[in-house]
């Protein structure tokens, strides 16, 4: 990248890494909640569902408002992360990738869920009268039959959590090097005179990368299902 | 001895069932369609539960509602055979195959190689499921079932789904597995063809309920099942034993009965299993001894009953020593020929109207589960 300031690049690589943590942290938890969703039926069910969904329609510095609350020095689960682990996100690139993932989350678990609803429940019927338990159904069936959406889930997600900005800059603030992100680099552009060239710069990067985001997403998925003999 | 009795109700189907299979056998399930078949075999499976009763083979006691027993279906160890195959699209056929054997620990007794042999398997192997034809996948999903080593194979109209032509080239995979394992098989269908050529027992089922059960013989004349199967398709089936070959006709010999039947089977072993199938509509019935006539077949017998069919035309059973044939006749010559119980008559029929279907001699060494 030659044409990219050192504080740009940062920015960059910065906002990759945080995409990464915040996918990995949210992928597993992603897959629970679609399932649970999907399969089960319990009271609440609805509640919980609303819950998953807050994200998307919730103002983001609300919700880094309420990170900030909960997951704070003083906040109830902050405090106790780091008095037993250590771990401190307010001000961190941890952080950041916990705001980042609350926010993808809804865009996660809808294109699981999808993806699971198309999982033909009769192949786990078949492999439960083969001697397959719940689990093992579910690590040897569901879950490599579901495997498109979580892949779409996945990238999804990270294009998403590229972008965010409004939890972030609540949440953990705008710190170079630490939390400044793609987008937070380009608003400090527009706010500091002169910095209109790096503005584009960095407009021009978030552009390219969510839209590979997304022609990589549908890539995936259209590979798995020939995988899997089924049209595209 | 495979013995199922359950009772389940599911809105406002109301299924109360039982039978009782003699092992090693096949039972076919048989009756219309939403006669509750699918759902009795779901109930043995244990993907559905029932509301009461039992299921067990011989000591092998997967439901007891009263005891509270009800093992999960991953445990109970029963092959299911499902319509539609229901082959994992993520896996080759050698993964679908491997996926029950995997898991079947320590208790092998069927190997991927003989399951390959017993179901042509061997050039299908590599192949993605979606590569396969309608008979192959079922024929992959017989062979994975039998890999799950189990106990008993369920097989829930596994040739529904095919054309004829397709059916035709599975069914002697299945006629195979019946002859060379010990493994007892319950089989639901609609096809009174497939139960004939495969089953040695038939329940039949209308309205959840099993109405009638019994031995393929004795069943062949029941009344519930004529009156599901239609009277053009009645007819007393016969298991005979091979004689040997009639030297002027070439034709072979089969013990019905009393008496022989000549009928067009080559090259089976004396000693085999040949059942046939005289349907009531090409018998002719004679009271006096038959002469001069080109029919090949008379078996002498005593009228045991007689029952009205429709307007005109009554069945005629007739008992050949021991065993029972039916012919459908004119009311009009039951009037001739003063039919009545017991007046001897001869049952006269074609060699070529009858319809055969080779049942091996039971092999020296089944392919057992140890300890069945």
């Amino acid at each position: 990248m030659m044409w990219l300031s050192p504080s740009e690049s940062e920015a960059l690589s910065l906002s990759l890494s945080i995409a990464a943590r915040s996918v990995v942290l949210s992928l597993p938890l992603g897959v629970l909640a679609a399932w649970v969703l999907t399969r089960r039926r319990f009271l609440g069910h609805t509640l919980l569902d609303a819950f998953v969904h807050l994200p998307l329609v919730l103002p983001p510095v609300m919700v880094g408002y309420l990170l900030l609350l909960l997951f704070g020095t003083r906040g109830p689960i902050g405090h106790l992360l780091q008095r037993a682990f250590g771990v401190e996100l307010i001000f961190t690139r941890n952080g950041a990738a916990l705001a980042t993932a609350v926010m993808s989350f809804p865009l996660m678990v809808r294109a699981m869920r999808i993806s699971l609803e198309n999982v033909d429940r009769g192949l786990e019927e078949a492999a439960r009268t083969l001697g397959a338990g719940a689990f093992d159904r579910f690590a040897t069936i569901t879950l490599p039959l579901m495997l498109p959406g979580v892949l779409a889930g996945a990238i999804t997600a990270f294009s998403a959590a590229l972008g965010e900005f409004g939890a972030v800059i609540t949440f953990v603030s705008n710190i170079p090097g630490e939390t400044r992100t793609l987008p937070l680099a380009l608003y400090t552009a527009l706010q500091t005179p002169g910095g209109d060239d790096a503005a584009a710069r960095l407009a021009v990067i978030s552009f390219a990368l969510g839209l590979s985001g997304l022609l990589l997403s549908e890539w995936f998925a259209r590979r798995v299902r020939r995988l899997l003999g089924r049209p595209c | 001895m495979l013995s199922v009795a359950v009772k389940k109700t599911r809105g406002s189907f109301s299924l109360d069932a039982a039978f009782e299979l003699p092992t090693p056998g096949v039972v076919a399930l048989f009756g219309r369609s939403g006669s509750g078949k699918s759902t009795l075999i779901n109930l043995i499976a244990g993907l559905l539960d029932a509301d009461a009763g039992r299921v067990a083979l011989d000591d092998l006691i997967w439901l007891d509602a009263e005891r509270r027993i009800n093992v999960p279906p991953e445990r109970r160890r029963i092959g299911y055979v499902f319509q539609d195959a229901r082959l994992f699209p993520h896996l080759s056929v050698e993964g679908n195959l491997r996926y029950g054997e995997k898991r079947a620990s320590s208790r092998a007794f069927i190997s991927l190689d003989t399951v390959a042999g017993l179901l042509d398997l061997g050039s299908l192997m590599e192949r993605r499921t979606h590569q396969l034809s309608g008979g192959e996948r079922q024929r992959v999903a017989i062979g994975r079932a039998l890999l799950s080593q189990p106990n008993l194979l369920l097989l829930d109209e596994p040739l529904a789904s095919l054309d004829t032509a397709r059916r035709e080239e599975v069914l002697p995979y299945l006629e195979n597995l019946r002859d060379q394992l010990a493994v007892p098989m319950v089989y639901v269908s609609h096809d009174f063809d497939e139960v004939l050529r495969l089953s040695t027992y038939i329940v039949l089922m209308e309205q959840g309920r099993t109405i009638a059960q019994g031995g393929v013989g004795d069943m062949s004349l029941n009344a519930d099942l004529r009156s599901i199967i239609g009277t053009d398709a009645v007819g007393a089936i016969i298991d005979g034993r091979v004689l040997g070959v009639d030297e002027s006709s070439g034709l072979t010999r089969v013990s019905a009965g009393r008496g022989e039947l000549k009928v067009h089977a080559p090259n089976l072993a004396a000693g085999a299993t040949l059942r046939l199938q005289l349907l009531a509509r090409d018998l002719i019935v004679a009271t006096q001894p038959p002469q001069n006539l080109s029919v090949r077949n008379s078996l002498s017998g005593v009228v045991a009953s007689m029952s009205r069919d429709d307007a005109d035309s009554e069945l005629i059973a007739i008992d050949i020593g021991g065993t029972l044939i039916m012919a459908r006749v004119t009311t009009a010559a039951v009037r001739d020929l003063r039919l009545a119980p017991g007046l001897p008559v001869w049952a006269l029929v074609k060699s070529v109207s009858l319809r055969s279907h080779y049942f091996a001699a039971p092999p020296a060494k089944p392919i057992a589960r140890p300890g069945a």
